[in-house]
């Protein structure tokens, strides 16, 4: 096997996962984690799934963990917020097959509604942590982790950031070590936590005790010693990032984050005159190095740390230099020519275009949920008020009808996708049904993940192996919880969309819309042929409506709007709105 | 590979354009002439037609996969306002090579957008060698406007330094064989220009 292998943090961790025989891995789609679940799906010997959601994931791990199994759930910073609860309880009963979490953070909301450090997850369930550097570490530290987990009968968190999952570097390879799950056994006392659960309560703590000690001698939590005027105490993405500005300084660079190595940290910093701890995001280090009041050898706790580098957003060395060298940078030239934002759009002939289209004309209020549907919040749109987290919309447009709804009720939607939907879009319903509501929702059924590209859902009818299997009748499903208004659209007509949408409205009772039009994006969908749409000149009348479809391959800048012959894919939506019919198919079609 | 080599590039556009497939090829010919490497880049919203970045970086050994402001070699846009966008983060006189293309970004406000006039202009007053290229233009005359990407990268391959039988290795291993007797045109094309444009010398810096 060739020694160079180059490779991504997440690839590495699947491959590391797979070296270290895991039986069992599932998630839910989510930027940065998802490679880590795709990437092993390429391997035919693990059973691997995308889940409903990310506590099924969860708990579908576990439980393959209590049958002896050694399992992987990856899933996003806040996808682990939506698997709290069974975190919580996890560290009570402890493992039999050895179960590793990822947490993929994202300093920089990237790609996510929020910023949070999630190694405070790891501290507040009083489990341990690692914290790999770069992709050897990823491949690495995921084997340490399967071992960590058997030995101390615990859950471990493995948590990367959006900088390691999504950089490649190179990897070493190892033989895989595959053996069978170990037997099943019956052991109540062990997995009944609510009965038994104040016994294993001091478990919890004793184990603590152990795991700082193994964290004292751990060779990945690693002292480099150069220069002894400045000492820095960090780990993960932060290592690589000091290490690229203070080359000669002495490093603690932490592997193992949870629970920290007092005694190394104490005889670390007793070596050098001053300690910086350079981490991303919260002071999770520099608070415990301050609570044990670490001192240098003149006795004297000298710790720079969030007092100088920012805990918001992501880290960088330009930030270090800034904060810690007082560089002055190089800052964009911005201040010197206007460089004008790209914020990403929805994608020429994207469905969601028409159901937004509608949706503005009709002014409704609209509360919007997590998806590439989001955009639709922006110009031309500005079709939703409100957009939180997964499955969120529902409920606030519920919630929103309890107060207003003589004034708002008959013009109040909760736009949600197809996947949002599924993960956690249903209770909600449910509870509009149950409490007498009469919002209306709108279901943008586009037959795929779509922001976070392309992953298969329940809905579609294939696995993650785009193996057949059921797919959920969205018209039924939502029939059987007590909607009796359902109606299907395709918002590539705007006619029907709008009459739809109107007459949901007008109920008393609560209604669904499903618009439904495969994403543009999707395989199938981009090998039809497309017939591009051309803006007749001696036709046009420069009202600008065109643009209202918000498509990017409008251009907008000169009188008579000019479409792009190269991206237009034929959709026709503009043509459709367009009063007086100057917006035709090229005749001589190149495509 | 010598001792000492070592070079920042940084790979810029718009979602859709092709930016990480180049980024991937350029660090694979690193590793190809036996570097450390280190490619990093953003995901997600990169699909939706915003902007998208990727550092690539190769020496002996590599720390942080982000080049600071200011240290990059090469700068690569596919779009012009994208080139201008990360221009800072190229050192003195260092290059920036910009495809002629413009992609007027949606509206963020309400506001019309206002595309920057005159990027060229402004980069060569900050002391940048400037050199825009029309590959979108050149790509099509080829046979598919999409290889614009690919001419871009022959532009820049030898000043980084990295030997050609690097670059021909990573091409055939990485390019579907149905697009690669397109993409190697391209790739050649790319070569000749730079061969005629003044950047030559760069790599020996």
């Amino acid at each position: 096997m060739s020694t160079k292998n180059f490779l991504s943090g997440n690839e590495a961790i699947a491959r590391g996962a797979w070296e270290a025989g895991v039986h069992v891995a599932a998630g839910y789609p989510g930027t940065p984690s998802t490679e880590i679940i795709e990437n092993l799906a390429l391997y035919d010997d693990v059973d691997v799934e995308w889940s409903t959601n990310e506590k099924v994931a969860f708990d579908v791990c576990y439980g393959a963990s209590i049958a002896g199994a050694r399992t992987l759930v990856a899933v996003k910073h806040v996808g682990l917020n939506v698997a709290l609860d069974s975190l919580m309880v996890t560290p009570f009963s402890g493992v039999h097959g050895g179960f590793v979490i990822v947490s993929a953070d994202d300093p920089g909301m990237h790609s996510s509604q929020n910023e949070q450090d999630n190694r405070f997850l790891a501290k507040f369930a009083k489990i341990p942590m690692l914290e790999p550097s770069n992709s050897q570490e990823c491949k690495d530290f995921v084997k340490i982790a399967f071992d960590m987990s058997e030995r101390f009968d615990v859950p471990v968190l493995l948590r990367t950031t959006t900088r390691i999952s999504h950089t490649k570097s190179v990897v070493a390879f190892d033989e895989p070590k595959r053996e069978p799950p170990k037997p099943y056994k019956k052991d109540p006392e062990k997995y009944v936590v609510p009965i038994y659960g104040k016994r294993r309560r001091m478990n919890v703590e004793e184990r603590l005790k152990r795991l700082e000690e193994f964290a004292n001698t751990f060779v990945h939590n690693r002292m480099e010693w150069r220069e002894r005027g400045i000492g820095i105490v960090t780990s993960g993405i932060s290592y690589q990032y000091a290490m690229e500005v203070f080359p000669d300084a002495s490093v603690l660079k932490l592997g193992m984050t949870f629970p920290l190595p007092r005694k190394l940290i104490e005889y670390f910093c007793d070596g050098v005159d001053r300690i910086y701890v350079i981490e991303e995001l919260e002071p999770f280090l520099e608070e415990q190095l301050r609570i044990w009041n670490v001192k240098n050898p003149y006795g004297i706790s000298d710790i720079t740390g969030k007092n100088a580098v920012p805990n918001m957003f992501e880290l960088s060395p330009d930030i270090l230099r800034r904060t810690l060298l007082h560089g002055d940078g190089h800052t964009s030239f911005e201040k010197e020519i206007s460089i004008p934002p790209r914020p990403p759009i929805l994608c020429p002939g994207c469905p969601h275009s028409g159901a937004y289209y509608v949706l503005r004309k009709l002014k409704v209020i609209a509360t919007g949920d997590i998806g590439c549907y989001t955009l639709g919040a922006l110009p031309p749109f500005n079709a939703l008020d409100t957009t939180f987290c997964m499955g969120a919309g529902i409920g606030n447009a519920f919630g929103i009808e309890k107060v207003k709804r003589s004034v708002l009720g008959k013009r109040l939607v909760a736009v949600i996708g197809d996947a949002t939907f599924l993960h956690s879009g249903i209770a909600p319903l449910i509870d509009i049904v149950f409490n007498k509501g009469i919002t209306t929702v709108i279901l943008m059924d586009n037959s795929t993940t779509g922001m976070t590209g392309h992953q298969q859902h329940p809905g579609m009818g294939k696995t993650i192996r785009d193996i057949d299997t059921y797919a959920i009748n969205y018209e039924e499903l939502v029939h059987a919880i007590g909607i009796r208004h359902v109606k299907v659209v395709d918002p590539y007509n705007l006619e029907e969309t709008e009459a739809a949408i109107k007459e949901a409205l007008a109920l008393e009772e609560p209604a669904v819309v499903i618009s439904r039009r495969a994403c543009v994006m999707i395989e199938s969908e981009r090998a039809k042929p497309h017939h591009p749409y051309e803006v007749i000149d001696e036709l046009c009348e420069e009202c600008d409506l065109c643009l209202k479809i918000g498509c990017p391959a409008l251009d907008g800048s000169t009188p008579i709007p000019h479409i792009s012959r190269e991206r237009c894919i034929g959709c026709d939506l503009c043509a459709r709105i367009c009063r007086f019919e100057a917006i035709k198919p090229i005749s001589n079609t190149l495509n | 590979m010598t001792n000492n080599q070592k070079k920042n590039l940084l790979f810029a556009g718009v979602g859709g354009q092709g930016v990480l497939l180049v980024a991937e090829l350029a660090a694979r010919a690193a590793l190809h002439a036996g570097f450390d490497v280190k490619k990093t880049e953003l995901h997600g919203a990169a699909q939706r037609g915003g902007s998208v970045v990727s550092h690539v970086r190769f020496a002996p050994k590599v720390y942080s996969p982000l080049t600071p402001a200011g240290e990059v070699d090469i700068l690569l846009s596919l779009e012009k306002l994208e080139g201008l966008r990360w221009a800072h983060f190229i050192r003195p006189a260092g290059l920036i090579i910009l495809n002629e293309e413009e992609r007027i970004p949606a509206q963020l406000d309400g506001n019309p957008v206002e595309y920057p006039k005159q990027i060229n202009v402004f980069l060569v007053e900050k002391g940048l060698q400037t050199v825009l290229i029309n590959a979108t233009e050149l790509a099509t005359s080829l046979g598919n406007y999409r290889a614009a990407n690919i001419v871009l990268l022959g532009t820049i391959a030898e000043a980084t330094g990295l030997p050609m039988e690097s670059w021909m290795a990573v091409l055939k291993e990485n390019l579907h064989p149905k697009i690669l007797e397109l993409n190697l045109k391209a790739f050649e094309k790319g070569l000749e220009l730079a061969q005629k444009e003044v950047w030559r010398g760069i790599s020996s810096h």
